[in-house]
């Protein structure tokens, strides 16, 4: 069972003024599970790049030995002959196309270029049964959930006989219960002698799937530890190159009057606009709180914090929104601005930075009035803001010339609480503030939600990661199918309390 | 973290003069592309492309497709495409012509009602996309059809014209010499007359543009911010400053400034301004890099789309009124083609098609780097059939640079 497949060596790969990669080491056998963590930047996509050939031969220094063979990958494609499949964060299927056809896609079961159909669609159902996802071959892509999409992905690798199956942050944007579903599915390949490669964030699903874990940290292999000897604290320890006492920062809440509040507030599906999405939910946020909603993913939570912020999401929508006692309007975007709410997107490259510019204008883009007179920007005081968040905020760039989209995700992250915090909002809704983000970043984050709560602004945190909530919240609101369904006290909540709750919430509904 | 910079502060300085130029490698890049081509220019053309005549033509055969082109920058940098701009300018000079010919309209009434009708063009066309989310790819090439064909109705197939002397005065005419010429003797040979208004124009603007740079460096610097290298900033200065004197000074031996290109100035400093410093420009540049990140930023992004189209009809208008006073005559087939070295000018500037990228420096350049082409081809007698293959050729190339270069980086 221990034959190696894959072993990496001495890789080391530089880009103009930085090594990314410094001699790392790197071996897979025949059928395990290898997790490698690191912080963002530490060089884990770069090394999956170099064994799936994006940076082909040539490239980077050290070899690459697959089953034996040293291997010279030109492309991706070279590396998918041999049996490695990557799988990226982002996913790469084409929305307008049925499931079958994207597992199928570059790679149709064909006679002479014309599509031999009834194969597509047996093969893709076949796929379909081996992951375990139950939908019609010929629904699109489109129409299926994140969770769903990752399934599809994995099948369209099994489809090209994969050996060796990499996994880029599988479960970065999965509910709880659609990653356990993913990591059991994993397990089961070991099984067929699949080895898979897990780069994750998630440090409690790597320890529980993994047989090895390897640490990296900027650029360098730390250790390779075995199953018996993963835990926790030891992984962070190795991957921060100190221990984390605590990862969630101390904070006294100092919790003042009522800030916040939504009234029987209730959103309609945009598409299907008879479909209530929201349902009549009734919650308030008080000045210096941190309060956070906790569900599975399609609860409803990002459609509540958007349906508020500006009506970016959902169609019919009523309810009243109250800021410090007074109603307010925030039919759209400007407006709920103006009467101090923030939101802070849990998408920060689709919906809350421009990539393709600096650090700088991304900073100011919320509140051009404050670096404005007669719209007329002020050059330096905008550049004084920008480096006055780049370190109050600890946004690691060469400066704040950066392309944000050069950042890591993390600091990515940052630019995006800069932007908001310059807009200087009472209340700050954080939707997934931590996704794909290391450890120390989000320490980082979490000590600047402390900050901003310690200043009596209120916070309301989405989360899909329970021990997150319950590190940072003074109360957890949870949500289950557009619905409160359950209200908890910081101090008294659990996991099993919120799980509890949501399930008789389900209940409710039916 | 202190005592690193203090270290790498003189050798910083040194090196940083290649980055900085390695980072405006673009920039820099066009300016000498077409420098080049002109000096190429000159040389086929026996130094005809130079002479004090053929510059002034060069600014007046162009000026119309770079006002188009500075819309079309916030058009493109906005993320979409406004293929009418062609038709409207030549529906507009038909307009023009029925107004001032037939009807009988002041030129100036009818020039302030004619930028009127191009905004209004604009917005109906602006309303599409931005509110209801045509693309605009296809909204403006029915645009396109749309106004080229009521050019053809309202002329009713012929050519109207000539126009009245106070509106062909807007493309044929030239600055007034307040100071009264003055004649350098050349030994035996005709002395030179020289527009002297324009030198000095040349002058102050030139002691103006140094001024401001300077107080804007001092500026940076006294709030301890990075300005570019001394030496780069001094050389950078100096070669604008010469080639602004240079430009001017021919002007001057010939009549001095067109009229047109007064307006084109003002038009060019107007949309610099507007791009570089105001939050009209940079809400732009947000709305083309992300649109779903502009608009959750608080960005009125639909408004915005929609008076960017606005924007583009009133210059496209604009630009029909210069043609027309140019050809003196509005003919049905005005304007045909002109969309195609606007955008061709706006990319060749260095704009993305994606949006979010783009400068109206780049732009103006371009158009020059087009228009410079076309006359130093024309001179050498170059056939048309050929003129437009070197032409595509050309911007497929510098295209091609610009993906490569954004590449590497």
């Amino acid at each position: 069972m221990s034959k190696t497949i894959l072993e990496m060596r001495g890789i080391t790969k530089t880009f103009p003024g930085v090594k990314a990669l410094q001699d790392v080491n790197l071996d897979v056998v025949e059928g395990e599970i290898h997790a490698i963590v690191g912080e963002n930047g530490a060089g884990k996509s770069t090394l999956m790049k170099v064994l799936s050939g994006v940076y082909p031969h040539g490239s980077y220094e050290g070899e690459v030995v697959f089953e034996g063979n040293e291997c010279h990958f030109k492309g991706i494609h070279d590396s998918e002959k041999v049996g490695i499949v990557i799988i990226h964060q982002e996913l790469a299927l084409v929305p307008l196309l049925s499931i079958a056809e994207n597992i199928f896609l570059g790679n149709e079961r064909a006679r002479n270029g014309v599509i031999d159909w009834a194969e597509v669609r047996n093969g893709a159902r076949k796929l379909l049964e081996t992951v375990g996802l139950d939908e019609d071959p010929d629904t699109f892509v489109t129409h299926l959930g994140t969770g769903k999409q990752q399934l599809v992905e994995i099948a369209k690798a099994l489809s090209k006989k994969v050996k060796l199956l990499i996994l880029d942050e599988p479960t970065a944007s999965l509910a709880e219960k659609d990653s356990n579903a993913l990591l059991d599915l994993l397990v089961s390949f070991k099984k067929q002698g699949i080895a898979s490669i897990l780069i994750s964030h998630k440090l409690n699903e790597v320890s529980k799937v993994a047989d090895r874990i390897t640490v990296l940290r900027d650029g360098k292999t730390i250790e390779t530890m075995n199953r018996a000897e993963i835990s926790e604290d030891r992984i962070i320890t190795s991957m921060v190159g100190r221990p984390i006492e605590d990862r969630y920062p101390a904070r006294t809440p100092q919790v003042g009057e009522t800030l916040f509040e939504v009234k029987n507030w209730v959103v309609h599906h945009p598409i299907h606009t008879e479909r209530q999405v929201i349902k009549g939910v009734n919650l308030n946020v008080r000045k210096g709180e941190v309060v956070g909603i906790a569900g599975l993913m399609g609860s409803g939570r990002t459609e509540l914090a958007m349906s508020l912020f500006g009506r970016t999401y959902g169609h019919a929508i009523s309810g009243d929104v109250f800021m410090n006692r007074k109603p307010v309007d925030t039919s759209t975007v400007r407006k709920a601005v103006d009467a101090g709410i923030a939101y802070v997107t849990e998408d920060r490259k689709t919906y809350g930075l421009n990539l393709i510019d600096h650090i700088k204008h991304n900073v100011s883009i919320a509140n051009l009035l404050g670096v404005s007179r007669g719209g007329v920007i002020d050059d330096l005081k905008e550049l004084k803001v920008a480096n006055d968040y780049r370190a109050r905020t600890n946004i690691r760039s060469s400066s704040v010339y950066q392309l944000t989209g050069n950042l890591s995700g993390g600091n990515q992250q940052k630019v995006v609480l800069s932007k908001w915090l310059f807009a200087d909002p009472q209340l700050l809704i954080l939707d997934e503030p931590t996704r794909g983000i290391d450890v120390g970043a989000k320490y980082e984050i979490y000590t600047i939600i402390n900050k901003l709560a310690g200043e009596g602004r209120g916070i309301l945190v989405i989360s899909s990661e329970m021990p997150e909530l319950l590190g940072i919240c003074d109360r957890i609101y949870v949500m289950n199918e557009g619905r409160i369904v359950g209200e908890l006290a910081g101090d008294e909540a659990s996991q099993e309390k919120i799980m509890r709750a949501i399930v008789r919430g389900e209940g409710k509904t039916a | 973290m202190s005592s690193e910079t203090v270290n790498s502060a003189a050798p910083g300085a040194r090196s940083s003069v290649r980055a900085v130029i390695q980072s405006n490698l673009r920039d820099y890049g066009l300016v000498v592309a077409l420098l080049a081509i002109m000096v190429f220019f000159q040389f086929t053309t026996n130094g005809t492309l130079f002479k004090p005549v053929n510059l002034t033509n060069l600014v007046l055969q162009n000026s119309y497709i770079i006002i188009m082109a500075l819309g079309m920058l916030l058009v493109i940098v906005g993320g979409h495409i406004d293929l009418s701009v062609g038709s409207v300018s030549g529906f507009i000079g038909a307009v023009a012509a029925i107004l001032m010919v037939e009807y009988g309209f002041n030129p100036l009434v009818a020039g302030v009602l004619c930028i009127m009708l191009g905004g209004l063009i604009g917005a109906s066309q602006g309303f599409w996309i931005a509110y209801l989310k045509i693309p605009s790819f296809i909204v403006t090439l029915a645009g396109m059809l749309v106004f080229k064909g009521l050019s053809l109705a309202i002329l009713g197939g012929r050519s109207v014209g000539p126009f009245p002397p106070e509106f062909q005065m807007l493309s044929a005419g030239f600055i007034p010499d307040v100071f009264g010429p003055i004649a350098i003797p050349q030994g035996g040979a005709a002395p030179i007359t020289l527009h002297t208004t324009t030198l000095v124009i040349g002058i102050a603007i030139v002691v103006a543009m140094i001024y401001f740079s300077l107080t804007s460096r001092a500026a940076r610097e006294r709030h301890g911010y990075e300005a570019e290298p001394f030496a780069l900033f001094a050389v950078k200065t100096a070669v604008i400053g010469a080639l602004i004197l240079f430009f001017t000074y021919t002007l001057a031996s010939y009549r001095g400034i067109p009229n047109v290109m007064v307006v084109m100035s003002i038009l060019i400093a107007l949309f610099v301004f507007i791009t570089k410093m105001t939050t009209l420009g940079r809400r732009i540049y947000a709305l083309g890099g992300n649109a779903k990140a502009a608009q959750l930023s608080g960005i009125k992004t639909e408004r915005l789309t929609f008076y960017i189209f606005v924007i583009m009809g009133a210059l496209s208008a604009l630009a029909g009124l210069i043609f027309a006073a140019r050809l003196n005559t509005a003919t049905p087939k005005a304007g045909q083609g002109f969309e195609l070295d606007v955008i061709a000018a706006v990319f060749i500037g260095g704009a993305s098609m994606a949006g979010g990228v783009g400068q109206v420096a780049g732009a103006v350049i371009g158009a020059f780097i087009m228009g410079v082409m076309n006359n130093g081809m024309s001179i050498m007698g170059v056939n048309i059939d050929w003129q437009q293959v070197i032409k595509g050729l050309v911007l497929l190339g510098a295209v091609v640079f610009d993906v490569y270069n954004k590449n590497k980086a």
